[in-house]
């Protein structure tokens, strides 16, 4: 294992499967500290499973296996507690799901499940994560109303908030705007640019613009191989591959 | 006959069954009423409902209800604290922790629990767990409330299982994915997750099976020791107001004021039961609301 100081977490030699069949193959990325590493590609490229994997999310699916490591700060996931793990690496769904309570239970919840804070300062916890989500503005007069009455984008940046209570080190994001209009999507996005300065970020996205407007790099899966990886600008710019350029410019997927 | 018509004698048709089961409730409701009203206008609501001593063949007659509501409420609660932690449990393992082999054999065993008819499971109580707490706790007799509460636990067991099952299995996946991927255990997700999304299902089977064993008569009779007295602790005999009705009932002048209190004890069981389902409903509906 070859990793350099700002490398955040490295995937080494990574093969997925589900029920036997691949979905992953060999695959090797780092993703570096503070960045956020958008990853794109047509549906059944193994983005999600990708994502699922870095914080052993698939674990719970009996049908999975896979070869090959993770490092997270040069320690192997695999030999580490999952629930450990998740709590370092948090994830966003693609669908928000707020539990039917309130909006300050909403980011109290994990601290309190996992007893991570006590009652003294989770006010500034969840004052904190709502400001870190782009939120607080929106919500501050009505902690207390239930967290179902919020519009879409409100509840993904709840769900956002949410995970940043728990102060991970790595969030994962998977497609989390694609049920959002634009204006939600984009504050969405502005949270995400400014969450890269705390935290590092690895964002699976079928919008290939969103990748261009947040990504610091750009990874392209095809087929469950990794095509090309490099910087935004690069990729979008000048693409080594021709894959990847058919699949930017929209010819097809 | 063009389809209009044909529609609305159907409409007509469906309306008709609606109609018939709210009729039937109607009718049992008021002829109980009637029959229990005769009795208290001739022997009065406190003296029956708070009377201590159920004496029908002495002259003058007692009818006191007390010592009988007393053995039904302490029969149906030793019941309710042996089988809803397991019925809850259970429905936990099967929905959430067992290898689907297991789920499988377990759910469809719990199912033919319930088959069991109840004169069967009091049958069997009879002869096996009366002697055998007569010996364990060295009691003079084994005809007690614990014996009627453990025999009625097997009975609700089946309703609070599979309703519970139902309830807990309907929680979405989506919630317990979020649970994990904040970083919770298994146990953590089932307790403050699993359980608080599905606690109105829960709490409605809970209802549903005391339901049912405030309603049972046989399987209680058999194994209660059929003693109207109040007891003093749960290895007492006791009679319950069920019981009461099916051993009585026989022995009865119609019209008389025996056969009247009878009535009158039907009335007690029914706002019991009434009561039980109307918590019941609202649990459920507010459950469906949620959905």
């Amino acid at each position: 294992m070859v990793t350099k100081e700002n490398d955040k977490i490295t995937v080494e030699n990574l093969n997925c499967f589900y029920s036997g069949k691949q979905v992953l193959k060999n695959l090797n990325l780092t993703v570096e500290k503070n960045e956020i590493l958008s990853i794109i590609g047509p549906s059944n490229s193994g983005k999600t499973s990708f994502l699922r994997t870095l914080n052993r999310m698939n674990d719970m699916n009996v049908n999975f296996s896979r070869e090959g490591n993770i490092y997270l700060d040069k320690e192997n996931i695999f030999d580490m507690n999952p629930e450990k793990l998740r709590t370092r690496v948090g994830m966003l769904f693609a669908m928000p799901i707020p539990l039917p309570m309130s909006i300050y239970d909403n980011i109290a919840y994990a601290p309190r499940v996992l007893g991570l804070k006590n009652r003294k300062n989770m006010d500034e916890v969840v004052e904190q994560s709502l400001k870190d989500a782009y939120l607080w503005d929106e919500v501050k007069d009505r902690l207390n109303a239930s967290a179902i009455k919020m519009s879409g984008g409100q509840q993904q940046r709840l769900c956002i908030a949410r995970i940043l209570a728990i102060e991970p080190e790595v969030i994962l994001f998977d497609e989390p705007c694609s049920g959002l209009d634009p204006i939600s999507t984009a504050k969405v996005e502005e949270a995400m640019l400014k969450l890269k300065q705390k935290y590092t970020i690895v964002l699976v996205t079928n919008n290939v613009k969103q990748a261009s407007r947040v990504g610091t790099r750009t990874a392209f899966f095809l087929m469950g191989e990794l095509v090309e990886v490099d910087t935004t600008k690069k990729i979008f710019v000048s693409p080594q591959n021709k894959k990847t350029e058919d699949y930017i410019t929209g010819r097809f997927g | 006959m063009n389809r209009k018509l044909i529609d609305s004698i159907i409409e007509k048709i469906i309306f008709l069954c609606g109609i018939i089961a709210i009729v039937f409730v109607v009718l049992i409701f008021g002829f109980l009423l009637k029959e229990g009203f005769y009795f208290f206008k001739d022997y009065g609501v406190f003296k029956f409902v708070l009377g201590q001593y159920w004496y029908p063949s002495s002259s003058p007659a007692v009818f006191g209800v007390f010592a009988l509501i007393i053995g039904s409420l302490l029969v149906t609660l030793g019941a309710a604290l042996i089988a809803v932690p397991l019925g809850i449990m259970t429905a936990l393992f099967i929905s959430e922790l067992a290898p689907k082999g297991v789920r499988d054999v377990l759910k469809s065993i719990v199912e033919l629990m319930a088959a069991i008819p109840s004169i069967v499971l009091g049958f069997v109580g009879m002869v096996t767990l009366v002697p055998f707490i007569r010996t364990a706790f060295n009691i003079p007799t084994g005809l007690t409330a614990f014996s009627g509460s453990i025999v009625l636990a097997f009975m609700a067991m089946p309703t609070i299982v599979s309703i519970s099952e139902d309830a807990i299995r309907s929680v979405p996946w989506s919630y317990k994915e979020g649970a994990y991927a904040l970083g919770a255990t298994k146990w953590q997700t089932i307790r403050r997750v699993v359980l608080k999304a599905a606690m109105p299902g829960i709490i409605a089977a809970v209802m549903l099976g005391i339901g049912r064993v405030i309603g049972e008569t046989m399987a209680v009779l058999m194994v209660t020791g059929n003693a109207s007295a109040i007891p003093t602790s749960i290895f007492d005999p006791v009679r319950t107001l069920t019981a009461t009705i099916a051993t009585e009932m026989g022995e009865t002048v119609r019209g008389g004021l025996h056969y009247r209190a009878l009535f009158a004890i039907g009335l007690v069981l029914f706002s019991i039961t009434f009561i039980i389902n109307f918590i019941a409903d609202l649990f459920l509906n507010k459950n469906s609301k949620k959905g």
